[in-house]
């Protein structure tokens, strides 16, 4: 599938992040073929496709957490070679899929690891910023002292945001927020997802929740088999029948049904 | 004549006529060199090629000096063991014993426990050893034991050491003919996949407990006969060259020379032997004091050696001498491997009964019941996070629920673990790709095969077993022809595309000869294309009475193929039955596309 | 055996064993936060020891040649590394930390003469050598490599601690070293003379188990350290380098091995190569805790000073092999408890 559609997420407003020609290959097998995007400052953008067709992946590049070839440029400045650390110090964050707490450790005690790299970077205000993110997930301030793997999934998800969140970060990178959760839970973190974007946070988003994605987001990209197959504003693309067939081949096999 | 045997016949013929023509100093040289050899050669077995490591080689070693100093020079032994000292032949095998159970006990007590836990174990037991020969003073104590005799041999005794040359280095070769036989063959892609494929090798029935017990065995044996051969060549033993020092430079030479490699071993401990001797000579004059200072250079080396050519000399050795490599032939003519009777079309193969599973306070699975039928192919589908994979391996034994049952042919798969489960007859393939990289398709098909053959260690050591290996290929060959990969067929694994990858992991699941096929997520990251073949591929199966149950995501590729469809969300099942009522069912579709009003 | 001789042999064994419960602490440390084997952690020890010994002797101590040394080349590749991404001001940080440091070092003992400083001095200078070369061999050493399996690692541990005990012999000689004690104090406790050094041993593992738990419990570093044990991938995500907690944890176990080796040289002869086996004992400690557990890994200590302490009265000559023949029982109640085939890492 060819890009047709003529949108372009490049005249986004000052974009923070930057992605050009993005490729990756385990070995021999490439898993991402030449992606790129933009996410324009206090945009959402959203990264949608099947399983397999490389989202998480494409985050786990720009993150730095692995190698890859390509061009990344973040605030303004082009990364060499993407490096974790570098990347968290200069305000990006990702939750990832898995979520990576630290189970033996308390909810607080996550949260304040959040706040590592500023520490480290003399910024010490990480007791207001606890104050501030137990407002945002009172659930979490309940449960402050219990150990991080005792929690249900829906607790979880909100820890490994409120985590990152603890970083202050410029550009938050969601892998999957809505994995394996139940509606109500769901609606909760998209209720975030959108409180976020108001306070100023741009935030990349990968989903399989197609619809709650589109509908929360500014723009999107359609990803399979690691190229990106359509792009476009997110209400655009919401109404598209194109984006179901690819999402889910549901169109393509009824139309062959059909005949 | 083949370039490698032209190689390998010049190899021998100089290692023949090398004592005829150097001094008495360098076949000293190369005794030692053939001897260190010896236990490299078990190391390359076990480290490079088995992912296991020891530092107690030395002890094994000493163990095979010992038993024969103490057997061969004790002025009486008691009545029943007085057989035992009457020629150093019979030490070998006595000494050969002792080792066994010592490497039997200390495997049983280590290789059940994460790798990092038998070099410690070795470490530890070395040190006991060592210490032990030191004390003892039925063993000469840290003096040593003096006036072991020759070894004989046909009449001649080999109390020179270019006599003992022959001995040496002949028992060397066997040892690396049949270390090189045993790594290609039906046990030897067993002791292969330890590295990295155990969860997939125990899958496709593979005993990998007993196959790390095995290489730890062979390579004390190795040791021991080394040890053997050291104390009648010395003629005297005490403890120095048992310690867990001496066991280290072992390692280092297995690791220098090239730890996945037989031919690495003789690298390794050649140049080793000849560095340390130079270096002895040299580094006390420079620095102006005695001692080991050699260690120095060997233990930044070694570092120098694991940050810049992990793989060790003799890979690049291998570079500057391009041999072509031999391809397996496949005999056409051998007899096909029993193959099992199928259950009749339509009897429930696998029944899961409210299989419930939590994980703290996470419900996982809740309340799931599905049964597969012979003949036809269920889906198991649902969105990311619905806990299909647990329920996969609630099916496939490698979880037990918290409550529920899941019986396959009537019987309880709770309990069994996934050997015992393939060989019942369920085989399976994994989300993420399993497969040994560098090992060919061929090769990598045939250990599904594990299971439908049975020669052991020592048929495969002295090619025995060629018989059932060329069964064993003919039917890896087969199904990789069945499956459509036959023109791949030796190209290494790893070099295929993600969809070939897949497919190989169905024709190896095939080859165990199942009556199910478990298929977690083929389709993931597959191009059309391949989903295509891939679906073509198991309706074929299916027309030959094949059960399958896929695990799948991707909606198209199961509605055009399966014949039932079981939907899960959030741990439960929330729609069953054909494709197309299960298409227009609103909660799947809301699960699916997911909504937030 | 009286009462007073199992008293003596207590008081040895719970000296000893409290030794081996530091050591087994940071060696399952350094095993938690970074798959390391510390094979090493014993020429620490008798680097302390001696290097101690030396400045008690008079002379300059080696080991500070060796830091300098390896001090030049963190510089070379870090220092370089930072340059060419136009970082000065790292680049500048990493020369202060690695070449000023050790050349400070260096220039102190040209100008001041070492007989005239005091042991407390000696003991400070000693850690102020010793301690910094753990996070430098980190970074030299084990970071290039940091994602290989546990058993490339554990080869590499393997061959520092032999390339560490050849320096140790051309630092210090073939010679053994004791030198004196903290405190000639001893106290009469019933049948019990309790010795100056044996208390100063008990308070300061005492003091540094407690701070060790303060650490790991109460700073942000500590818990960084603890997160990365937990979950490698979550703490980097944090910006928690391993790389950092990589040279933190050799940094502390670099501290741990250079004090118990201070601790222990007056209590008993200490040679260039007698650091292994005290430090095997710390690791027959660390296995009885799996490799993960603190407190059973202390407990674990306790025990084997003890049966060393009266393995060596009632069988001097097989004491050694008693102690290694200790972890086949471990091993056998470990290998007992686990069913799983796992892949290794």
């Amino acid at each position: 599938m060819t890009t047709e559609t003529v949108h372009s997420n490049a005249g986004a407003a000052q974009p923070v992040l930057e992605v050009k020609d993005l490729c990756v290959s385990y070995g021999k097998v490439e898993a991402l073929t030449n992606a790129s995007l933009t996410v324009g400052e206090g945009q959402i953008v959203t990264v949608i496709g099947p399983n397999g067709a490389g989202k998480t992946t494409m985050l786990s590049a720009i993150m730095g957490v692995l190698g890859s070839k390509g061009r990344v440029a973040f605030d303004g400045t082009l990364e060499v070679v993407p490096e974790v650390e570098r990347m968290v110090a200069r305000g990006m964050n990702l939750v990832p899929e898995k979520r990576e707490l630290f189970g033996e450790m308390s909810v607080e005690d996550n949260l304040v690891l959040g706040a590592f790299q500023r520490y480290r970077m003399g910024k010490r205000d990480h007791a207001q910023t606890l104050e501030e993110v137990y407002a945002l997930f009172p659930r979490l301030k309940e449960r402050r002292d219990q150990a991080a793997g005792t929690m249900s999934g829906g607790e979880r998800q909100m820890l490994a945001v409120g985590r990152a969140l603890m970083a202050k970060p410029k550009l938050l990178m969601l892998d999957e927020p809505s994995l394996g959760l139940a509606p109500l839970i769901v609606r909760e973190i998209f209720r975030i997802i959108a409180e976020l974007r108001r306070r100023g946070v741009s935030i990349l988003l990968v989903e399989q929740n197609a619809r709650a994605a589109l509908q929360v987001a500014d723009y999107a990209y359609v990803l399979e088999t690691g190229q990106v197959a359509m792009e476009g504003p997110a209400h655009l693309l919401a109404d598209d029948p194109r984006v179901i067939e690819a999402y889910l081949g549901f169109g393509k096999h009824q139309d062959m049904l059909s005949t | 004549m083949s370039a490698d045997r032209l190689l390998l016949g010049g190899f021998l013929a100089v290692l023949l006529v090398l004592p005829a023509v150097l001094s008495p100093y360098y076949i000293t040289l190369l005794n030692y060199i053939g001897l260190y050899a010896m236990v490299a050669l078990g190391l390359v077995l076990l480290t490079g090629v088995g992912g296991l490591t020891s530092f107690g080689q030395a002890a094994f070693v000493g163990l095979g000096a010992y038993t024969t100093a103490a057997l061969t020079t004790a002025a009486e032994l008691p009545g029943w063991l007085a057989w035992v000292g009457a020629s150093p032949w019979l030490t070998l095998v006595a000494g050969l014993l002792i080792t066994a159970t010592v490497a039997l006990v200390l495997g049983s007590l280590t290789l059940k426990l994460s790798g990092h836990f038998l070099p410690l174990g070795t470490i530890a037991w070395g040190i006991s050893l060592y210490f032990l020969f030191g004390t003892m003073e039925s063993l000469g104590g840290h003096t040593g034991i003096t006036g072991i005799p020759p070894i004989e041999l046909f009449g001649w005794t080999l109390d020179e050491g270019g006599e003992i040359y022959y001995l040496i280095w002949a028992f060397l070769l066997v040892a690396m003919l049949t270390t090189h036989n045993l790594l290609d063959s039906r046990e030897g892609r067993a002791i292969r996949a330890l590295k990295g494929g155990r969860v997939m090798a125990e899958a496709m029935g593979v005993d990998t407990s007993r196959a790390r017990m095995i290489i730890f065995i062979i390579a004390a044996l190795h040791a021991c006969a080394a040890g053997w051969l050291y104390a009648h060549m010395q003629r005297f033993v005490n403890p120095t060259p048992f310690g867990v020092h001496i066991g280290i430079e072992y390692l280092f030479m297995a690791v220098l020379g090239g730890a996945g490699y037989v031919w690495g071993a003789i690298v390794g401990a050649g140049v080793i032997t000849v560095l340390k001797q130079w270096l002895q000579d040299w580094l006390p004059q420079l620095l102006g004091a005695s001692g080991n200072f050699e260690m120095i250079v060997f233990g930044i080396l070694m570092v120098l050696v694991l940050h810049r050519a992990r793989e060790g000399l003799w890979p690049i050795l291998k570079k500057l001498v391009p041999v072509p490599a031999v391809r397996k032939k496949i005999d056409d003519a051998a007899a096909p491997l029993p193959r099992r009777t199928l259950p009749a079309a339509g009897e429930p193969i696998l029944v899961a009964k409210n299989v419930t599973r939590k994980f703290g306070g996470l419900v996982a699975n809740n309340d799931m019941s599905l049964e597969v039928r012979a003949g036809e192919i269920l889906a198991l589908i649902g969105p990311n996070g619905a806990g299909k994979s647990t329920m996969f391996n609630q099916i496939s034994g490698v979880d037990t629920p918290t409550s529920g049952e899941v019986l396959f042919l009537g019987k309880p798969v709770a309990g069994h673990d996934s050997r015992e489960i393939a060989r019942m007859g369920m085989s399976r393939s994994f989300q993420h790709v399993k497969l040994l990289p560098t090992m060919s398709v061929l090769e990598n098909v045939a250990i599904g095969a594990h299971l439908r053959s049975g020669k052991g260690v020592l048929s495969s050591a002295w090619r025995l077993d060629r018989a059932e290996e060329a069964r064993i290929l003919k039917e890896a060959a087969w199904q990789i022809e069945r499956v459509g990969l036959k023109d791949f067929m030796y190209e290494e694994a790893g070099s295929l595309a993600l969809g070939q990858q897949r497919i190989l992991e169905i024709a190896r699941a095939l080859c165990a000869d199942p009556c199910l096929l478990l298929l977690d997520e083929p389709a993931a990251g597959l191009r059309l294309k391949e989903k295509q073949a891939l679906g073509e591929l198991l309706r074929k199966l299916r027309s030959e009475g094949m059960a399958t149950l896929i695990v799948e995501h991707d909606m198209d590729f199961v509605m055009g193929l399966v014949d039932r469809v079981v939907v899960m969300e959030f741990g439960q099942k929330i729609a069953e039955g054909l494709p197309d009522e299960i298409q227009k069912n609103p909660a799947v579709l809301e699960a699916y596309l997911g909504g937030v009003e | 055996m009286d009462i007073s001789i199992a008293l003596i042999l207590g008081q040895d064994g719970i000296t000893n064993g409290a030794i081996y419960a530091l050591l087994a602490l940071a060696l399952v440390l350094v095993f938690a936060v970074t798959r390391v084997i510390f094979i090493q952690q014993g020429e620490f020890v008798a680097y302390g020891a001696l290097t101690l010994a030396m400045m008690q002797g008079g002379s300059v101590p080696a080991t500070v040649w060796l830091l300098l040394a390896m001090g030049v080349l963190v510089t070379l590749f870090d220092g370089a590394a930072a340059l060419r991404s136009g970082q000065a001001r790292k680049a500048l940080g990493v020369a202060g930390w690695n070449l000023a440091y050790p050349l400070a070092l260096a220039g102190l003992f040209a100008v001041v003469p070492v007989a005239s400083l005091p042991l407390f001095a000696h003991v400070v200078l000693t850690l102020a050598i010793v301690v910094p070369m753990g996070p430098m061999m980190y970074r030299l050493m084990y970071q290039p490599i940091a994602s290989a399996p546990v058993l490339i690692l554990l080869i590499v541990s393997v061959a520092l601690h032999i390339a560490m005990v050849g320096l140790g012999l051309l630092f210090f000689g073939a010679e053994g070293q004791r030198t004196p004690a903290f405190s000639e104090a001893s106290f009469d406790l019933g049948p019990l003379l309790i010795t100056g050094q044996t208390l100063w041993v008990l308070v300061v593992s005492a003091l540094l188990i407690v701070a060790l738990y303060q650490f790991f419990e109460r700073t942000l570093y500590g818990k960084a350290l603890r997160a990365t044990a937990i979950n490698r991938v979550g703490a980097q995500l944090m910006g928690i380098s391993p790389a950092l907690a990589g040279k933190l944890t050799f940094l502390l176990a670099a501290f741990i091995g250079a004090l118990s080796g201070v601790l222990i040289a007056p209590i008993t002869t200490i040679y260039y190569d007698t650091g292994f086996l005290i430090a095997l004992k710390g690791f027959v400690a660390a296995i009885i805790g799996g490799l993960a557990s603190y407190p059973l890994a202390a407990l674990g200590a306790l025990a084997v000073g003890l049966l060393e302490a009266f393995a060596s009265f009632w069988a001097s000559a097989y004491k050694e092999v008693i102690v290694f023949t200790l972890i086949i029982p471990v091993l056998l109640w470990r290998s007992l408890s686990t069913h799983h085939v796992e892949e290794e890492e």
